[in-house]
């Protein structure tokens, strides 16, 4: 009876341990402050856009889209400029309602493309991990052929074929940013498929598929998390340089790229125009950043506590 | 050693095969192409747009035309007694569209001969107009990337030195800043604050856009030009050179090699400078791939921002103008310039650092 409680106890000890390394991030993340600030502020900017947009073209009676010819450039923080808290741009539209509405797309495109690339690039990493032989040899070469010509070129021509619009924008993207997603599945699903658990699921006759994704895939959790962090931040960057080229998202939709290219083109009358949409860029993609490297500290298992 | 430079650059071919095919099948689906281009206007009667779709060899099958984008046509169908009809061919038949009369001769070399076509814009040989952009570009990927490594490089050896001081925690911080500022936001305040308010250095350009003839004078004087842009693509350079110099220098700081010269009574900045710093650089080499495709890549926006006439620029405008024969011109070359980068940086490596072995 002894005996048994003491197992007992140690299967419950084993489990604590066991469970930890997420349980362990949570509480790893609870204590780093960086972090948690980068957190609280996506979070503010994901509600100021989604909600704060439309509360604001209704309490204020200004549109993102309406252009006001007798109100053009109107200057940021004049009292007199009310209800334009920012000012107005070229065309006379509010520049607080476009840089929220941008702000919608830019958001969306940045996330929804990362998950896209996220899922090619886990599918791909894994089945390549898994598998090896030609399979592997293909899509390594796939790879070197994809990172071989500069990126930013790739995009541009992808662009080209494809008439862009948000959606386009994001398979694009999507499909082009997977190669270092499966780069690291792959490495880490090239180790997993020796472990023990695997030999065993194997032996017991699981299906790949089923080794693969219940298996292997829960086990890449921690690398998943933190590239959707960093991917989102490159994303965002890299869906503003395209917009600001003239080949993202094209106006009239607002996307901070385009915001900032509409700027430099009116220059000289609203310089003013030229801040914001580069500073939510810049504040979004280092919370990204800070949000990504904190999720790496926080499931290092090597780390001291 | 040529050996292995040798084997390097024929694994090499098979990515470069991949890539020409990869660009070619998005120039074929592209909208608009060369009939749209050479006959642009409501007049154009349909039987015009089919002469010319026959002249360019647009009837032929999809493999005949990727090869002859690539190895050209003068070996498909030649003249071979002078007489300027063609009478003999190879892969294409020599009367394609069965009026009796054997098409022209082929006069296409081919990219892998430098014919890139022409463009549809200009009107002119693509090739004759790529050199003097790939110079402005070169001019520019240069001075940023030894801008990013004179500051990078001791910026790194200095933070790991003082690992955990105030320079180190600072270095971080505007590390992560560097990294998540938009370049092209950067340099647009760059120029509202430099060209517009100060008027200090022009708002873009490659030299005073006045000089119409024998093109830009030399480097240093126009200085002032290469200034911002610059400074706008090195900043990223010193970001990642500075955190990559500062983890190698904490590897070597911690070899047996270091405490040796330390106790044998040399001063730190010798031990530091001379026996740390020269080691812990030679991992920088490994950086000259990546950092070509980072040029290029960085170079369109930086361009397009600071009106440089490279071949960044060249290539958002071709996009724009739908001018495919130069977009795949500019991919080809860097492409290109990225596998040489990556084949450059492994033999580099292994002529600095002896360890390194080739077999």
């Amino acid at each position: 009876m002894a005996t048994n409680v003491a197992r007992l106890e140690m299967v419950q000890e084993e489990k604590r341990v066991g469970q930890s390394l997420t349980a362990l991030a949570v509480r790893r993340l609870k204590r780093d402050r960086l972090t948690l600030i980068a957190l609280a502020v996506i979070t503010f900017l994901l509600l100021f856009s989604f909600l704060g947009a439309p509360i604001l073209s209704q309490s204020l009676g200004v549109s993102p889209t309406r252009t006001q010819t007798e109100k053009t450039f109107l200057l940021p923080f004049m009292t007199e400029n009310y209800p334009h808290v920012l000012g107005t741009d070229d065309l006379g539209r509010d520049h607080l309602s476009r840089l929220l509405y941008a702000g919608q797309v830019s958001l969306s495109v940045g996330a929804l493309a990362a998950l896209l690339s996220l899922s090619i690039g886990v599918t791909v990493g894994i089945i390549t991990g898994y598998y090896g032989g030609v399979i592997d040899d293909v899509v390594n070469w796939i790879i070197a052929t994809l990172n071989s010509i500069p990126s930013l070129f790739l995009l541009l021509i992808v662009a080209a074929v494809l008439r862009p619009s948000p959606q386009t924008l994001i398979i694009i993207l999507g499909f082009l940013g997977w190669t270092g997603t499966t780069r690291l599945v792959r490495g880490e699903t090239l180790s997993l498929r020796e472990r023990e658990y695997i030999v065993s699921a194997r032996a017991v006759g699981a299906s790949p598929i089923r080794i693969m994704f219940s298996h292997i895939l829960p086990n890449l959790f921690s690398i998943i998390i933190i590239s959707l962090a960093l991917d989102i931040g490159g994303i965002i960057l890299v869906e503003a340089a395209l917009s600001f080229l003239g080949l993202g998202i094209l106006p009239p939709t607002p996307s901070w790229g385009n915001m900032l290219s509409n700027a430099q083109t009116f220059f000289t009358k609203g310089p003013y125009l030229v801040i914001a949409p580069g500073l939510m860029i810049f504040v979004t993609v280092l919370c990204m950043y800070v949000i990504g490297d904190g999720l790496r500290d926080a499931f290092d298992p090597t780390a001291k506590d | 050693m040529v050996k292995y430079t040798l084997r390097r650059l024929i694994q090499a071919v098979p990515t470069l095969f991949g890539i020409t095919i990869l660009s070619y099948m998005l120039m074929y689906f592209a909208p608009g192409g060369p009939v749209a281009a050479l006959t642009f206007g409501p007049n154009v009667p349909q039987y015009e747009k089919e002469r010319q779709a026959a002249k360019l060899g647009l009837n032929d099958p999809l493999p005949i035309q990727y090869l002859r984008w690539l190895l050209g046509d003068d070996w498909m169908r030649w003249d071979s007694d002078g007489d300027g009809v063609s009478d003999s061919s190879f892969l294409l038949p020599l009367d394609a569209n069965g009026d009796g009369e054997p098409e022209p001769p082929g006069d296409r070399s081919g990219i892998i001969r430098g014919d890139f076509g022409r463009s549809f814009f200009y009107r002119r040989p693509v090739q004759s107009m790529i050199g003097d952009r790939v110079a402005a570009t070169l001019e520019l990927g240069a001075t940023s990337l030894i801008l990013g490594m004179a500051l990078g490089v001791p910026i790194g050896i200095l933070a790991a030195v003082r690992k955990s001081g105030w320079f180190d925690n600072l270095t971080r911080i505007f590390a992560v800043i560097f990294n998540a500022i938009p370049v092209f936001w950067l340099g647009l305040i760059l120029i509202l604050v430099f060209g517009s308010v100060l008027q200090v250095l022009p708002m873009g350009g490659r030299c005073d856009s006045r000089i119409l003839v024998g093109g830009c004078p030399p480097l240093w004087g126009r200085i002032e030009y290469l200034l911002l842009p610059t400074f706008v693509l090195a900043t990223g350079w010193i970001a990642v050179i500075s955190r990559y110099m500062r983890a190698s220098m904490l590897d070597v700081m911690s070899q047996d090699y270091m405490r040796t010269a330390h106790s044998k009574g040399l001063a730190s900045r010798v031990v530091w400078f001379k026996h740390g710093a020269r080691n812990a650089a030679i991992p920088l080499a490994t950086f000259l791939g990546p950092a070509i495709t980072g040029l290029l890549s960085g170079a369109a926006i930086t361009e397009t921002i600071f009106s440089w006439p490279g071949l960044g620029r060249f290539a958002v405008e071709a996009v724009t103008a739908q001018d495919y024969p130069v977009v795949m011109a500019v991919v080809i070359i860097g492409a290109v310039a990225t596998i040489l980068g990556y084949v450059l940086s492994d033999i580099l490596y292994a002529v600095i650092d002896p360890r390194i072995r080739f077999d």
